[in-house]
Parts: structure tokens; sequence; C-alpha cells
């Protein structure tokens, strides 16, 4: 019964994927959707950003991944490469989840 | 091998298929830093779903077709959980549903035929994705090239943790933490614009206000409509 699970899944996010490439293709696009597509960018980004940061299964969990993203702010704030700022966050959950 | 491109040889014999080849390895270049992350997560996903009952190869299989970690560990969680097969694939597809508008954004980069979009296409993930546009407009190498060296890593990484289990824990070294910083990271550019601003603040206030209410995956989706504001003039 997994291989359902599996199958549907897989078929749906394959789907997903392809929608843009496979069906609009490298038509032009008008002005206006143009415009929604720039933005798309920055609403995506905020909303991975607070879902990765305090996101739970139907809740709002702040745990150690928000003092990373303090410091890792700092760090991007500073303009430290993306790397520097990956390794701050993730150094400073992981020296509070040791103490 | 592009050698126009990079000397001053005529261009001429510089064919589309080198460019592409030299950009796409320009794009693995960038995911380097990414590398630890699905390598480690992927382990995890292949003995989550082992314990999961998905066998293997289904761990395998799923990471190579959906080759989407949050919607995997959500199915093999419900699975593992008794919470049933229904409750799993909703919840995956929910989550996964946040590719329909990344895929819209990203439709013009992609070359040749329509079987090849759709092969190429596949390799849209978040990280993939943001970096992308990390120069403000969609960039074909590297969503291809940091797509690649991400799925090899997670379907391997996969394929290790259903036999050898877990290489680390991942959230031991922070690795969860790195993820928000980094797509803050691609965020902090846009800020400088008061419109892209004002986008990514209320598409972040419709994710926090929804996110204790709906099922995981839909606070992304609604968000997404906060590209609206990109409309006003």
């Amino acid at each position: 019964m997994t291989w359902l699970v599996i199958g549907i899944v897989g078929a749906a996010t394959i789907a997903f994927k392809a929608s843009g490439p496979v069906l609009l293709g490298r038509r032009e696009l008008p002005a206006r959707a143009l415009a929604l597509v720039e933005a798309l960018a920055p609403a995506m980004l905020a909303a991975l950003v607070v879902t990765q940061t305090v996101g739970g299964d139907r809740a709002i969990v702040l745990d150690e991944r928000l003092a990373g993203i303090v410091t890792g702010g700092a760090a991007v704030w500073l303009r430290a490469p993306l790397v520097v700022v990956m390794i701050v966050a993730a150094a400073t959950a992981a020296l509070i989840r040791l103490f | 091998m592009c050698v126009g491109a990079a000397s001053a040889a005529p261009t001429a014999i510089c064919s589309v298929e080198a460019m592409e080849s030299s950009r796409i390895r320009d794009g693995v270049r960038a995911g380097l830093p990414l590398v630890l992350a699905p390598l480690l997560f992927g382990a995890g996903f292949g003995l989550l779903a082992v314990d999961a009952g998905m066998g293997s190869l289904g761990a395998v299989v799923m990471s190579a077709t959906t080759f989407a970690g949050s919607a995997q560990f959500a199915a093999a969680t419900i699975l593992k959980d008794g919470g049933g097969i229904l409750a799993a694939t909703v919840a995956a597809i929910l989550l996964n549903a946040r590719y329909v508008p990344q895929s819209l954004a990203v439709a013009s980069i992609f070359p040749g035929s329509r079987l090849r979009r759709l092969v190429e296409s596949q390799l849209i993930v978040d990280e993939s994705w943001a970096l992308a546009g990390r120069s403000g407009r969609f960039d074909y190498g590297i969503l291809v090239g940091v797509g690649i060296l991400l799925y090899v890593l997670w379907v391997g990484g996969t394929a290790i943790g259903t036999v050898v289990g877990d290489l680390l824990d991942p959230e031991a070294i922070g690795l969860d933490a790195a993820f928000p910083a980094l797509f803050l990271a691609l965020l902090a550019p846009y800020l400088l614009s008061r419109r892209a601003l004002a986008t990514a603040l209320v598409a972040g206030a419709i994710t926090l206000a929804l996110l204790p209410f709906t099922p995981p995956g839909v606070p992304i989706v609604a968000a997404s409509l906060a590209c609206l504001l990109g409309l006003r003039r």
C-alpha cells in the first residue's frame, strides 16, 4: 500500500514541477504576468524563512532555529558569503543544543 | 568545452550546447556550499522510510521521483505513526503545491523540446530555485547545476540511509537552522526595493498567521498570493 503513496505523490510532484516549463514553455508572458513572477521570489523566500524558522505541524515552534536566524541574519547584515551565513546559523543552533 | 567564451578564440566554435554545459558547471559550483545537508537529511529519510514500511527500494524510488525533502519526511512520518495512506498522500501533495508557482516563474528559462523541459524541470527544488533567482533574473545554469548536485546527493543519501542508517544527526550540527538563514540571505537583496519589501512582509505575515491552523504547506502557497502586490502601480 505504501507504493500507492510513492506513486501518487511522485506523479503529482512531477506534474507540479513540470507545469511551467511544459505548459507555458518559452512563450513571452504579458507585462502584468511578468510583474507577478518578479514579485513571487520575495514572497516565496519570506514564506520559506518563516516556515523553516518557526514552522511545526499546525503550530508555531520556537526553538534553537530562532537563535540561528538571529546570528545568521547578523551575518547577512554584514554581507557575509552564503556559506558563512549558513555555518554561523548552524553553529549557533548546534552550540545551544550542546549545552 | 566552450573555448570561445573564455579565450580570444572566435566565439563561432562555441556551440549552444557547450555554453549550456559550462553554465551548468558554474551552477554545480554554486551549489557546493549545500552538499552536506542533502546527504545527511537523505540518509535520515532513508532510515525513516524503512521504519515506516516503505522498503529500501520504495525509499529510493520516492527520493528519485518526488525529490522534495519536507514532503517525503511528512509522508514517511505519517505512515510510520499509522496515520494511513490517504493522510500521508494529502500531506505530501499539499507540501509540494508550492512548486506550481515556482515552476510557472521559471517556465521561460528551460530550452529544448517539451520532453527535455519535463525532465529538467524536475530539478526544481527550493534551494536550486532560490539560488537561480539570486541575480534578480532566473538563471538556467544555476538551477540545473544546483539541482543535479542536490539530486545525486539526495538519492544517494537515501540509499545509504536505508543500508547503514543515520550518518550523523543533522540537527545535532544545526543544519535545520542553516536553511532559514540561507533563504534570508537570498531574500536580503530584494528588500532594498520598497515594493519587494512590502511583498515579503505581507507574505511573512500570511505564513505566520496560517501556521497554527492549516496543514503544513498551505501557508506557503497562500503567502505566494502576496505577489499580487507586484501588480500595484
